[in-house]
Protein backbone atom coordinates (compact mmCIF):
# COMPACT_ATOMS: atom_id res chain seq x y z
CA UNK A 1 0.00 0.00 0.00
CA UNK A 2 1.17 3.54 -0.74
CA UNK A 3 2.45 5.52 2.21
CA UNK A 4 0.35 8.52 3.24
CA UNK A 5 1.97 12.00 3.07
CA UNK A 6 2.53 12.07 6.82
CA UNK A 7 4.29 8.70 6.79
CA UNK A 8 6.55 9.96 4.04
CA UNK A 9 7.22 13.12 6.07
CA UNK A 10 8.07 11.06 9.15
CA UNK A 11 10.48 8.84 7.20
CA UNK A 12 12.18 11.82 5.53
CA UNK A 13 12.63 13.65 8.84
CA UNK A 14 14.26 10.55 10.32
CA UNK A 15 16.47 9.98 7.30
CA UNK A 16 17.73 13.54 7.66
CA UNK A 17 18.27 13.35 11.40
CA UNK A 18 15.54 15.88 12.20
CA UNK A 19 14.27 14.96 15.64
CA UNK A 20 13.16 18.10 17.51
CA UNK A 21 9.61 19.11 16.58
CA UNK A 22 8.05 22.10 18.37
CA UNK A 23 4.66 23.04 16.98
CA UNK A 24 1.40 24.93 17.25
CA UNK A 25 -1.22 22.45 16.10
CA UNK A 26 -3.39 22.42 13.02
CA UNK A 27 -6.17 20.02 12.15
CA UNK A 28 -4.61 18.93 8.88
CA UNK A 29 -1.31 18.18 10.66
CA UNK A 30 -3.07 15.91 13.18
CA UNK A 31 -1.95 12.57 11.67
CA UNK A 32 1.66 13.76 11.36
CA UNK A 33 1.68 15.12 14.92
CA UNK A 34 0.21 11.84 16.20
CA UNK A 35 2.75 9.75 14.29
CA UNK A 36 5.65 11.87 15.55
CA UNK A 37 4.47 11.66 19.15
CA UNK A 38 4.12 7.88 18.79
CA UNK A 39 7.73 7.51 17.63
CA UNK A 40 10.37 7.74 20.37
CA UNK A 41 12.92 9.01 17.82
CA UNK A 42 11.26 12.43 18.00
CA UNK A 43 10.96 15.03 20.75
CA UNK A 44 7.73 16.83 19.90
CA UNK A 45 5.94 19.41 22.03
CA UNK A 46 3.59 22.35 21.75
CA UNK A 47 4.70 25.96 22.21
CA UNK A 48 2.70 29.10 22.92
CA UNK A 49 3.71 30.90 19.71
CA UNK A 50 5.34 29.90 16.43
CA UNK A 51 8.06 32.53 17.04
CA UNK A 52 9.11 30.60 20.11
CA UNK A 53 9.49 27.44 18.04
CA UNK A 54 11.73 29.26 15.55
CA UNK A 55 13.98 30.30 18.44
CA UNK A 56 14.05 26.77 19.86
CA UNK A 57 14.97 25.15 16.54
CA UNK A 58 17.61 27.83 15.88
CA UNK A 59 19.21 27.30 19.30
CA UNK A 60 19.07 23.52 18.98
CA UNK A 61 20.74 23.55 15.57
CA UNK A 62 23.58 25.72 16.82
CA UNK A 63 24.11 23.12 19.54
CA UNK A 64 23.99 20.13 17.21
CA UNK A 65 20.36 19.00 17.10
CA UNK A 66 18.21 19.31 13.98
CA UNK A 67 14.58 20.37 14.20
CA UNK A 68 11.53 21.48 12.27
CA UNK A 69 8.58 23.69 13.23
CA UNK A 70 5.04 22.61 12.34
CA UNK A 71 2.35 25.26 11.92
CA UNK A 72 -0.57 26.40 9.82
CA UNK A 73 -0.60 29.35 7.42
CA UNK A 74 -1.81 31.75 10.11
CA UNK A 75 1.17 30.76 12.24
CA UNK A 76 3.57 31.51 9.43
CA UNK A 77 2.02 34.97 9.14
CA UNK A 78 3.29 35.81 12.64
CA UNK A 79 6.92 35.11 11.75
CA UNK A 80 8.37 37.67 9.30
CA UNK A 81 10.36 39.59 11.93
CA UNK A 82 11.99 36.62 13.64
CA UNK A 83 12.70 34.79 10.37
CA UNK A 84 14.41 37.86 8.94
CA UNK A 85 16.47 38.65 12.01
CA UNK A 86 17.36 35.14 13.26
CA UNK A 87 17.62 32.29 10.70
CA UNK A 88 18.00 34.56 7.65
CA UNK A 89 20.50 36.98 9.20
CA UNK A 90 22.50 34.37 11.14
CA UNK A 91 22.27 31.70 8.41
CA UNK A 92 20.61 29.02 10.49
CA UNK A 93 18.66 26.23 8.75
CA UNK A 94 15.36 26.54 10.59
CA UNK A 95 12.89 24.28 8.78
CA UNK A 96 9.19 25.10 8.63
CA UNK A 97 6.37 22.76 7.61
CA UNK A 98 3.25 24.79 6.93
CA UNK A 99 -0.19 23.29 6.52
CA UNK A 100 -1.82 25.47 3.91
CA UNK A 101 -5.12 27.00 4.96
CA UNK A 102 -7.01 29.72 3.12
CA UNK A 103 -7.14 28.32 -0.38
CA UNK A 104 -8.81 25.58 -2.48
CA UNK A 105 -12.05 25.41 -0.56
CA UNK A 106 -11.50 27.72 2.40
CA UNK A 107 -14.65 28.64 4.31
CA UNK A 108 -13.13 31.26 6.64
CA UNK A 109 -12.49 34.64 5.05
CA UNK A 110 -9.90 35.49 7.71
CA UNK A 111 -7.86 32.43 6.76
CA UNK A 112 -8.15 33.30 3.07
CA UNK A 113 -6.84 36.83 3.75
CA UNK A 114 -3.91 35.50 5.78
CA UNK A 115 -3.08 32.99 3.03
CA UNK A 116 -2.46 35.84 0.58
CA UNK A 117 0.40 37.12 2.75
CA UNK A 118 2.40 33.88 2.83
CA UNK A 119 4.07 33.71 -0.59
CA UNK A 120 4.90 37.44 -0.79
CA UNK A 121 6.50 37.14 2.66
CA UNK A 122 8.56 34.09 1.68
CA UNK A 123 9.62 35.84 -1.53
CA UNK A 124 10.56 39.02 0.33
CA UNK A 125 12.65 37.00 2.79
CA UNK A 126 14.28 35.22 -0.18
CA UNK A 127 13.56 32.00 1.69
CA UNK A 128 13.65 28.68 -0.14
CA UNK A 129 10.11 27.30 -0.20
CA UNK A 130 8.27 24.54 -2.02
CA UNK A 131 4.63 23.61 -2.25
CA UNK A 132 3.91 19.91 -2.08
CA UNK A 133 0.73 19.03 -3.92
CA UNK A 134 1.31 15.46 -5.15
CA UNK A 135 2.01 12.31 -3.22
CA UNK A 136 4.47 11.04 -5.83
CA UNK A 137 6.59 14.19 -5.41
CA UNK A 138 6.32 14.37 -1.65
CA UNK A 139 9.44 12.41 -0.70
CA UNK A 140 11.67 14.08 -3.28
CA UNK A 141 10.66 17.65 -2.42
CA UNK A 142 10.81 17.12 1.34
CA UNK A 143 14.12 15.28 1.29
CA UNK A 144 15.89 17.63 -1.11
CA UNK A 145 14.61 20.79 0.58
CA UNK A 146 15.71 19.62 4.02
CA UNK A 147 19.10 18.49 2.74
CA UNK A 148 19.69 21.75 0.91
CA UNK A 149 18.74 23.79 3.97
CA UNK A 150 21.26 21.93 6.13
CA UNK A 151 24.02 21.99 3.51
CA UNK A 152 23.62 25.70 2.72
CA UNK A 153 22.81 26.70 6.33
CA UNK A 154 19.68 28.57 5.26
CA UNK A 155 16.07 28.33 6.43
CA UNK A 156 13.40 26.73 4.24
CA UNK A 157 9.64 26.20 4.22
CA UNK A 158 7.64 23.21 3.02
CA UNK A 159 4.04 24.08 2.25
CA UNK A 160 1.53 21.24 2.38
CA UNK A 161 -1.15 21.99 -0.23
CA UNK A 162 -4.74 20.82 0.27
CA UNK A 163 -4.14 18.91 -2.96
CA UNK A 164 -1.80 16.70 -0.92
CA UNK A 165 -3.53 16.61 2.46
CA UNK A 166 -7.18 17.05 1.52
CA UNK A 167 -7.16 20.29 3.49
CA UNK A 168 -10.06 21.39 5.61
CA UNK A 169 -13.09 22.25 3.51
CA UNK A 170 -16.85 22.57 3.84
CA UNK A 171 -19.05 22.09 0.85
CA UNK A 172 -21.86 24.50 1.58
CA UNK A 173 -22.47 27.84 3.25
CA UNK A 174 -23.28 27.46 6.91
CA UNK A 175 -26.14 29.76 7.90
CA UNK A 176 -26.06 31.11 11.40
CA UNK B 1 3.52 53.12 42.64
CA UNK B 2 3.93 50.08 44.84
CA UNK B 3 6.61 47.62 43.83
CA UNK B 4 5.83 43.94 44.24
CA UNK B 5 9.23 43.42 45.84
CA UNK B 6 12.03 45.45 47.38
CA UNK B 7 15.02 44.31 45.34
CA UNK B 8 17.99 46.66 45.11
CA UNK B 9 18.55 48.37 41.76
CA UNK B 10 21.84 47.07 40.40
CA UNK B 11 24.22 47.85 37.52
CA UNK B 12 23.80 45.56 34.49
CA UNK B 13 27.48 45.55 33.52
CA UNK B 14 28.50 44.66 37.06
CA UNK B 15 26.02 41.78 37.12
CA UNK B 16 27.20 40.50 33.73
CA UNK B 17 30.79 40.54 34.99
CA UNK B 18 29.74 38.66 38.11
CA UNK B 19 27.86 36.08 36.03
CA UNK B 20 30.71 35.52 33.55
CA UNK B 21 33.23 35.21 36.40
CA UNK B 22 31.27 32.24 37.74
CA UNK B 23 31.26 30.29 34.46
CA UNK B 24 33.98 27.66 34.61
CA UNK B 25 32.48 24.81 32.58
CA UNK B 26 31.81 26.32 29.16
CA UNK B 27 28.24 27.17 30.08
CA UNK B 28 26.23 28.67 27.20
CA UNK B 29 24.86 32.20 27.58
CA UNK B 30 22.24 33.64 25.22
CA UNK B 31 22.06 37.44 25.40
CA UNK B 32 18.76 39.09 24.43
CA UNK B 33 18.43 41.97 21.99
CA UNK B 34 20.17 45.25 22.69
CA UNK B 35 21.71 46.45 25.90
CA UNK B 36 21.41 43.02 27.47
CA UNK B 37 23.83 41.38 25.06
CA UNK B 38 25.96 44.54 24.80
CA UNK B 39 26.92 44.23 28.45
CA UNK B 40 27.36 40.47 28.12
CA UNK B 41 29.81 41.23 25.30
CA UNK B 42 31.51 43.95 27.34
CA UNK B 43 31.99 41.54 30.24
CA UNK B 44 34.38 39.59 28.00
CA UNK B 45 33.60 37.56 24.91
CA UNK B 46 33.44 33.79 25.33
CA UNK B 47 32.91 31.33 22.46
CA UNK B 48 29.89 30.04 24.39
CA UNK B 49 28.08 33.40 24.16
CA UNK B 50 25.36 34.05 21.59
CA UNK B 51 24.32 37.64 20.95
CA UNK B 52 20.88 38.32 19.46
CA UNK B 53 20.67 41.16 16.94
CA UNK B 54 16.91 41.09 16.44
CA UNK B 55 14.16 38.51 17.08
CA UNK B 56 13.11 40.46 20.16
CA UNK B 57 11.90 38.12 22.90
CA UNK B 58 13.64 34.96 21.71
CA UNK B 59 16.55 34.72 24.18
CA UNK B 60 14.69 32.17 26.32
CA UNK B 61 13.50 30.02 23.38
CA UNK B 62 16.99 30.01 21.82
CA UNK B 63 18.48 29.02 25.18
CA UNK B 64 15.81 26.33 25.55
CA UNK B 65 16.82 24.90 22.17
CA UNK B 66 20.47 24.81 23.23
CA UNK B 67 19.52 23.22 26.57
CA UNK B 68 17.47 20.50 24.88
CA UNK B 69 20.26 19.77 22.40
CA UNK B 70 22.95 19.52 25.09
CA UNK B 71 21.41 18.34 28.38
CA UNK B 72 24.82 18.11 30.08
CA UNK B 73 25.69 21.77 29.50
CA UNK B 74 24.27 24.53 31.70
CA UNK B 75 22.57 27.23 29.63
CA UNK B 76 21.70 30.78 30.71
CA UNK B 77 19.17 33.00 28.93
CA UNK B 78 19.77 36.66 29.78
CA UNK B 79 16.75 38.71 28.73
CA UNK B 80 15.44 42.26 29.14
CA UNK B 81 12.07 42.90 30.77
CA UNK B 82 10.61 44.51 27.65
CA UNK B 83 11.77 41.58 25.56
CA UNK B 84 10.40 38.94 27.92
CA UNK B 85 7.04 40.74 27.94
CA UNK B 86 6.80 40.04 24.22
CA UNK B 87 7.14 36.30 24.71
CA UNK B 88 5.78 35.52 28.19
CA UNK B 89 4.33 32.24 26.94
CA UNK B 90 7.83 30.80 26.69
CA UNK B 91 8.00 30.64 30.49
CA UNK B 92 5.09 28.18 30.48
CA UNK B 93 6.83 26.14 27.80
CA UNK B 94 10.04 26.02 29.85
CA UNK B 95 8.13 24.99 32.97
CA UNK B 96 6.32 22.25 31.05
CA UNK B 97 9.47 20.81 29.46
CA UNK B 98 11.44 21.41 32.68
CA UNK B 99 14.99 21.25 31.29
CA UNK B 100 17.25 20.74 34.29
CA UNK B 101 20.14 22.64 32.71
CA UNK B 102 18.36 25.92 31.88
CA UNK B 103 18.50 29.15 33.89
CA UNK B 104 16.65 32.33 32.97
CA UNK B 105 17.93 35.71 34.11
CA UNK B 106 15.62 38.69 33.60
CA UNK B 107 17.13 42.18 33.69
CA UNK B 108 14.30 44.49 34.69
CA UNK B 109 14.97 48.20 34.26
CA UNK B 110 11.27 48.95 33.83
CA UNK B 111 11.90 50.47 30.43
CA UNK B 112 12.84 50.02 26.80
CA UNK B 113 16.24 51.55 27.43
CA UNK B 114 17.81 51.07 24.03
CA UNK B 115 14.97 52.81 22.20
CA UNK B 116 15.05 55.86 24.43
CA UNK B 117 14.04 54.78 27.90
CA UNK B 118 10.28 54.64 27.44
CA UNK B 119 8.37 52.93 30.27
CA UNK B 120 7.21 49.36 29.62
CA UNK B 121 3.53 48.55 30.21
CA UNK B 122 4.58 46.26 33.09
CA UNK B 123 5.16 48.78 35.86
CA UNK B 124 2.87 46.86 38.19
CA UNK B 125 4.02 43.42 37.10
CA UNK B 126 6.22 41.09 39.12
CA UNK B 127 8.31 38.92 36.81
CA UNK B 128 9.24 36.36 39.45
CA UNK B 129 5.54 35.96 40.31
CA UNK B 130 4.70 35.60 36.60
CA UNK B 131 7.36 32.90 36.29
CA UNK B 132 6.03 31.09 39.36
CA UNK B 133 2.53 31.34 37.92
CA UNK B 134 3.82 29.65 34.77
CA UNK B 135 5.16 26.80 36.85
CA UNK B 136 8.76 27.87 37.52
CA UNK B 137 8.26 27.34 41.22
CA UNK B 138 11.64 28.57 42.49
CA UNK B 139 11.58 31.89 40.63
CA UNK B 140 12.82 34.75 42.80
CA UNK B 141 14.12 38.32 42.79
CA UNK B 142 17.76 38.84 43.67
CA UNK B 143 17.77 41.20 46.64
CA UNK B 144 21.28 42.58 46.03
CA UNK B 145 24.63 41.62 44.49
CA UNK B 146 25.43 39.02 47.14
CA UNK B 147 22.03 37.41 46.70
CA UNK B 148 22.53 37.46 42.91
CA UNK B 149 25.84 35.61 43.34
CA UNK B 150 24.16 33.11 45.66
CA UNK B 151 21.35 32.44 43.17
CA UNK B 152 23.75 32.10 40.23
CA UNK B 153 25.67 29.58 42.34
CA UNK B 154 22.43 27.67 42.86
CA UNK B 155 21.78 27.64 39.11
CA UNK B 156 25.22 26.15 38.56
CA UNK B 157 25.06 23.64 41.39
CA UNK B 158 21.50 22.32 41.23
CA UNK B 159 18.91 21.13 38.74
CA UNK B 160 16.61 23.71 37.17
CA UNK B 161 14.88 25.17 35.40
CA UNK B 162 15.88 28.24 37.38
CA UNK B 163 14.59 31.81 37.15
CA UNK B 164 16.23 34.90 38.62
CA UNK B 165 14.87 38.42 38.19
CA UNK B 166 16.98 41.49 38.98
CA UNK B 167 16.07 45.16 39.20
CA UNK B 168 18.43 47.42 37.27
CA UNK B 169 19.43 51.04 37.63
CA UNK B 170 19.35 53.24 34.54
CA UNK B 171 23.03 53.23 33.55
CA UNK B 172 23.69 52.77 29.83
CA UNK B 173 25.66 49.84 28.36
CA UNK B 174 29.45 50.03 28.28
CA UNK B 175 30.02 49.25 24.58
CA UNK B 176 28.18 47.59 21.72
CA UNK B 177 28.49 44.04 20.41
CA UNK B 178 30.24 43.62 17.03
CA UNK B 179 27.36 43.05 14.64
CA UNK B 180 28.30 40.20 12.32
CA UNK B 181 25.53 37.59 12.62
CA UNK B 182 27.07 34.65 10.68
CA UNK B 183 30.35 35.15 12.57
CA UNK B 184 28.51 35.22 15.92
CA UNK B 185 26.72 32.02 14.93
CA UNK B 186 29.91 30.34 13.71
CA UNK B 187 31.83 31.13 16.89
CA UNK B 188 28.95 30.00 19.06
CA UNK B 189 28.67 26.69 17.21
CA UNK B 190 32.37 26.08 17.74
CA UNK B 191 31.92 27.03 21.39
CA UNK B 192 29.16 24.42 21.60
CA UNK B 193 31.33 21.81 19.91
CA UNK B 194 28.68 21.60 17.18
CA UNK B 195 31.00 22.69 14.39
CA UNK B 196 34.58 21.85 13.58
CA UNK B 197 36.66 23.74 11.07
CA UNK B 198 40.29 23.91 10.12
CA UNK B 199 39.90 27.66 9.71
CA UNK B 200 40.58 29.83 12.76
CA UNK B 201 37.40 31.08 14.48
C1 LIG C 1 9.35 43.13 17.47
C2 LIG C 1 10.15 44.32 17.80
N1 LIG C 1 9.57 45.42 18.29
C3 LIG C 1 10.30 46.51 18.61
C4 LIG C 1 11.64 46.50 18.42
C5 LIG C 1 12.49 47.73 18.80
N2 LIG C 1 13.24 47.44 20.01
C6 LIG C 1 14.51 46.99 19.96
S1 LIG C 1 15.16 46.73 21.47
C7 LIG C 1 13.77 47.27 22.22
C8 LIG C 1 13.67 47.39 23.71
C9 LIG C 1 14.17 46.19 24.45
O1 LIG C 1 13.77 46.35 25.78
P1 LIG C 1 14.36 45.47 26.92
O2 LIG C 1 14.40 44.06 26.52
O3 LIG C 1 13.67 45.80 28.19
O4 LIG C 1 15.90 45.94 27.01
P2 LIG C 1 16.53 47.37 27.36
O5 LIG C 1 16.55 48.16 26.10
O6 LIG C 1 15.70 48.02 28.42
O7 LIG C 1 17.89 47.03 27.82
C10 LIG C 1 12.77 47.60 21.28
C11 LIG C 1 11.43 48.10 21.64
C12 LIG C 1 12.22 45.34 17.89
N3 LIG C 1 13.54 45.23 17.66
N4 LIG C 1 11.47 44.26 17.59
Amino acid sequence: MERAWYQIALDVLKANGVSLIPYVPDNVLKPLIAAIHADPYFHAFTVAREEEAVGIVAGAWMAGTKGMVLMQTSGFATLANVLASLPCAFQIPVLLMVSERGTLGEFNQGQAAVWRTMRPTLEALAMEHHVISRLDECEFIMDRTIRQAHLTQLPAALILSPLLTGGKAVTRQVTA
Amino acid sequence: MTAAHNAKRMYRFDLMQRLVARLEHEEAVIGGIGNTNFDLWSAGHRPQNFYMLGSMGLAVPIALGVALAQPKRKVFAVEGDGSLLMQLGCLATVATLAPKNLAILVLDNGMYQITGGQETPALRADFAAIARGCGLVGAAWAADEADFERQVGQCLASDGPHFIAVKLDDQPPVTQTERDPPQIRDRFMRGMGAKRSKLPG
